[in-house]
């Protein structure tokens, strides 16, 4: 290839062909190295696309079975003997429904009411409250057979989903054999319905995974966002603006922001301490309120969403500010009348994207309390609430199998507000963004 | 009574707008004035609600010790004679009886009789210095419009008022930025010190004992050397080391491929999805390593132990059969997924900001593309690089829900990326999570990591900032 690799003299024919010879394979070794070179590339990519779709079919894998759920209609003689007319609340349903249940079947309850227990386990503590309630409505009912529909337990469900299977030995199972065939049974007598579990977006969080909800965590996670963006964008695009437009450039504003750089870069559990020790132990704000945790989600995303604001401001070119200015505007009337209603796109853009940042961030609310079981739904803002990431976090953590399918399924609920959120940021680009 | 004089502000504020805006109009009709009516309204706006929310934010802050003075300044001897835990729990019980509600104990003697008259004084001090507060700040708000009233004339400069409050306004919300630092700081330290107070920071940087669990009761063997973090430390490392070598050479090459070989259309769908990856959240990796890629490491190793046991491997075949769901190699390996997206898109930037002129050079050389990348463009993105590398182990670092999910809590000192292995976040969240005194080391502990943490990552920060910094200017 170069000058130095011709020998002196004058070469000869059968040099000259050696010479390309080797020049010839050296080539091809080197286009072959090209080749691999290249294929590690695709590889990396491949890697992580194929990272990407492992991860979302896993959690689709073991999350759908979570949007369905099996109800039981059960039979059920409102037995006038059993049923305190004046506190229907207090009649042990759940019992009598194993009871009478066990009767159908003929089979005789032991001293230690083995056989009912067994029963008990097959359907969900919700069928006493529906039970309650309806008595409650209409006491005519009491001496009347009438079909009762609560949700199967979490582990029937999952048995009739093929979560538990047969093939387990029942020692290593949580139904036996015996509560296998009842099950076997009451679906043939059509008594075992299948359909959407609506009790999974309409109900906060529970102990018992078939009464287990999100909605109480997506309302504490709105809530929180609401307080996020009510303090983080005002005081993100002001921090922005005086930064760009106003702050006299030296050391002091160079340090803000080398200040702002790192903040953005101080891993998100230091916010948490910064909360624990700022807000609940020195404001003694309420824990695990979704106020504290607005507060330290805006401060997490106060320096994104200056970075953000900033670099749209920098992106309206000069001449827009020196028209406004040359036609005898003020700088702030500038500024408010004509820089920043052309740099809003960009800045609404940056502050979507760190909302939905905002919102899967978890360690900071597991330091400021969002660990604990608050069930229901919170109904202000300094309630103890739950918050998406962390019931994702404490339905991990929980034995019962069936929250398993649940936490697939409340990643998809946040997953899904993600997207939508960082479509609106995409949309918005999209359709404003303007090139000077 | 404070809440309720609020909305009654806003209303204020808001006619002092129209009012001043409209007498503007009125007094500038003809005239060539300065400045705008509607700037005259948000003067006078101003005026009205800034001096009545520094009242209020003043009694917000400073009315408690005020109340607290006032009542223990009238208080009765044999309550004063109490001491200040049981005073307070009295004034406490007085000031629910004055609010109508039982008292939460039942006193003796002197205190039982002395609680509703007390009460009736408590809640007569709360209500004079609520109603005291209230009257102050209408008092400000109204001297303040009447400022911003009584200087309403055609040459009266309202704008320069206005745009001098507006510039304020923003400078104050930049300094929140600044003093989320200063508070992140103090906060640390503050109850750092309190902690190394009790435990000596040598001890804490070079101890390898950590069991806080066990340094609660102060006669146990082992309590006093219980908070060594050397095998968080190296937990942490260990962690951080196996992320960076799947996320390093991964992101680097996707990078290389992205910038160098891919073309526009392939660099469209390849870019998003990356980003997608960069988005989910770090508790739905924990997820996903915890439930997945745990099992999945777990089973892969106890099979290939089975294999070898009995062979001339035994002995790591024996180890390999025992190995947990809840390996360092889980979590690092996780955590390097989740770092690709983040090495990637800074190394592209990085590599896109060497100039086109170095890549026609090689080129016109002869130079195949990877022979470009090798030798030309690596060596001059090499800074960069470095400095991106150094921001993702500063993730790694920092990182704190894949680990407490999938890595464990033993606290161990090892460099096997098979055992189970605890990081500084780990234990920041474990200590703080359960219920517990505020004030006992093991809390505290959590903030001396938080610390360490917070150095060690903010060094890494500028350290990487300040390389890639340089490495910019050197080519624009």
């Amino acid at each position: 290839m170069t000058d130095a690799a011709i020998p002196p003299g004058k070469p000869t024919p059968a040099a000259g062909a050696e010479r390309t010879d080797r020049l010839r394979a050296g080539l091809k070794r080197r286009y072959a190295r090209e080749g691999r070179f290249k294929l590690y590339g695709l590889l990396a990519i491949g890697v992580a696309v194929g990272f990407l779709l492992l991860l979302l079919g896993r959690i689709f894998d073991q999350g759908h079975t979570a949007f369905y759920a099996h109800t039981l209609t059960v039979p059920v003689y409102m037995d006038p003997a059993r049923i305190d007319q004046a506190y229907p609340q207090g009649t042990n349903f759940e019992q009598l429904v194993a009871e009478q249940q066990l009767a159908r079947l003929g089979i005789a309850d032991d001293e230690q009411g083995t056989q009912s227990t067994a029963m008990r386990g097959l359907f969900s503590s919700e069928l006493k409250f529906v039970a309650a309630d309806l008595i409650r409505d209409r006491p005519a009912l009491i001496g009347e057979t009438v079909p009762i529909p609560a949700p199967l337990s979490d582990d029937a469900d999952l048995y009739f989903k093929g979560e538990i299977s047969r093939d387990t030995p029942a020692d290593q199972r949580r139904l036996s054999d015996q509560q296998l065939a009842w099950l076997d049974g009451m679906k043939a007598d059509g008594m075992v319905t299948s359909h959407f579990n609506s009790a999974l977006f309409t109900k906060g969080d529970s102990t018992e995974p078939e009464l287990a909800g999100v909605l109480g965590a997506v309302v504490g996670s709105a809530l929180m966002l609401l307080v996020t963006a009510l303090i983080a964008l005002p005081l993100g695009v002001g921090a922005a603006l005086y930064l760009e437009e106003f702050a006299p450039k030296g050391r002091i504003t160079n340090l803000i922001e080398v200040n702002i750089n790192n903040l953005a870069a101080v891993p998100s559990i230091i916010y948490g301490l910064l909360g624990l020790a700022l807000f609940i132990n020195w404001m003694h704000l309420p824990r695990a309120s979704p106020l504290v945790g607005g507060l330290v989600l805006a401060l997490m995303a106060l320096p994104t969403i200056i970075i953000a604001t900033r670099s749209s401001l920098k992106a309206v070119p000069p001449s827009i500010r020196e028209a406004a200015l040359a036609m005898g505007a003020s700088k702030t009337q500038t500024l408010f009348h004509h820089t920043l209603p052309l740099a809003m796109p960009g800045v609404m853009t940056g502050a979507i994207i760190s909302m939905a940042h905002a919102l899967g961030e978890t360690a900071p609310l597991l330091l400021i309390g969002m660990v604990s079981f608050v069930p229901g739904i919170p109904a202000g803002l300094s309630e103890p609430t739950g918050a998406l990431p962390s019931l994702i976090y404490i339905w991990e953590n929980a034995s019962e199998r069936a929250f398993h399918e649940r936490t697939a399924a409340a990643i998809m609920v946040l997953l899904a507000f993600m997207i939508v959120m960082n479509a609106a940021a995409v949309l918005l680009r999209r359709r404003f963004e303007r090139r000077w | 009574m404070t809440w309720f004089f609020l909305p009654i502000l806003i209303v204020a504020s808001i006619a002092a707008w129209f009012g001043a805006r409209g007498l503007a109009e009125r007094r500038q009709r003809g005239i060539h004035a300065h400045s705008r009516p509607a700037q005259f309204g948000a003067w006078a706006l101003i005026w009205t609600a800034v001096p009545a929310l520094v009242v209020l934010i003043a009694a917000a802050v400073f009315g408690p010790a005020i109340e607290g003075s006032l009542i223990m300044g009238g208080a009765p001897e044999a309550v004063s004679e109490l001491d200040p835990l049981r005073r307070g729990a009295f004034f406490g019980d007085a000031r629910a009886i004055g609010a109508g509600q039982p008292a939460t104990q039942i006193w003796p003697a002197p205190y039982a009789e002395l609680l509703p008259a007390e009460g009736a004084r408590v809640a007569g001090i709360g209500r004079m210095l609520d109603l005291g507060t209230v009257v102050l700040a209408a008092l400000a708000a109204l001297l303040g419009a009447l400022f911003v009233f009584s200087r309403i004339r055609p040459d009266m400069r309202a704008r320069n008022r206005v745009e001098g409050w507006v510039v304020a306004l923003l400078f104050v919300s930049s300094a929140v930025a600044v003093l989320t630092t200063v508070g992140i700081i103090a906060s640390l330290v503050f109850d750092s010190l309190r902690f190394f107070a009790s435990v000596p920071i040598f001890e804490f940087l070079f101890g390898t004992q950590w069991s806080p669990q066990t340094a609660i009761r102060a006669d146990q063997v082992g309590s006093t050397g219980a908070f060594g973090a050397l095998p968080l430390f190296a937990g942490t490392f260990l962690i951080m080391l196996i992320a960076m070598v799947v996320a390093a050479p991964v992101g680097l090459f996707a990078a290389i491929y992205l910038s160098e070989y891919a073309g526009p259309a392939f660099r469209a769908t390849v870019k998003p999805v990356l980003e997608v990856l960069a988005g989910v959240p770090t508790v739905v990796y924990g997820f996903f390593a915890a439930l997945t890629v745990g099992p999945a490491f777990r089973e892969f190793f106890n099979g290939l132990g089975a294999l070898l046991v009995g062979g001339p491997l035994d002995g790591i075949g024996q180890y390999l059969m025992l190995v947990q769901n809840q390996m360092a190699l889980v979590a690092g390996a996780v955590m390097g997924i989740m770092l690709i997206p983040f090495v990637s898109s800074l190394s592209d930037d990085i590599i896109n900001a060497v100039p086109q002129s170095l890549r026609d050079g090689s080129y016109a050389m002869g130079a195949t593309k990877s022979e470009t990348v090798k030798r030309v463009l690596l060596p001059a993105a090499l800074p960069g690089v470095a400095g991106a590398m150094l921001l993702a182990m500063s993730r790694a670092i920092g990182e704190t829900m894949i680990v407490t999910m999938a890595a464990g809590l033993a606290a161990r000192l090892t460099l096997n990326p098979l055992d189970t292995v605890t990081t500084v976040t780990v234990q920041i969240v474990t200590l703080l999570t359960g219920d517990q005194e505020f004030n006992s080391p093991k809390t505290l502990a959590a903030f001396g990591l938080g610390l360490t943490l917070f150095l060690v990552t903010l060094a890494l920060n500028i350290i990487a900032q300040r390389i890639v910094h340089t490495y910019r200017q050197q080519y624009d």
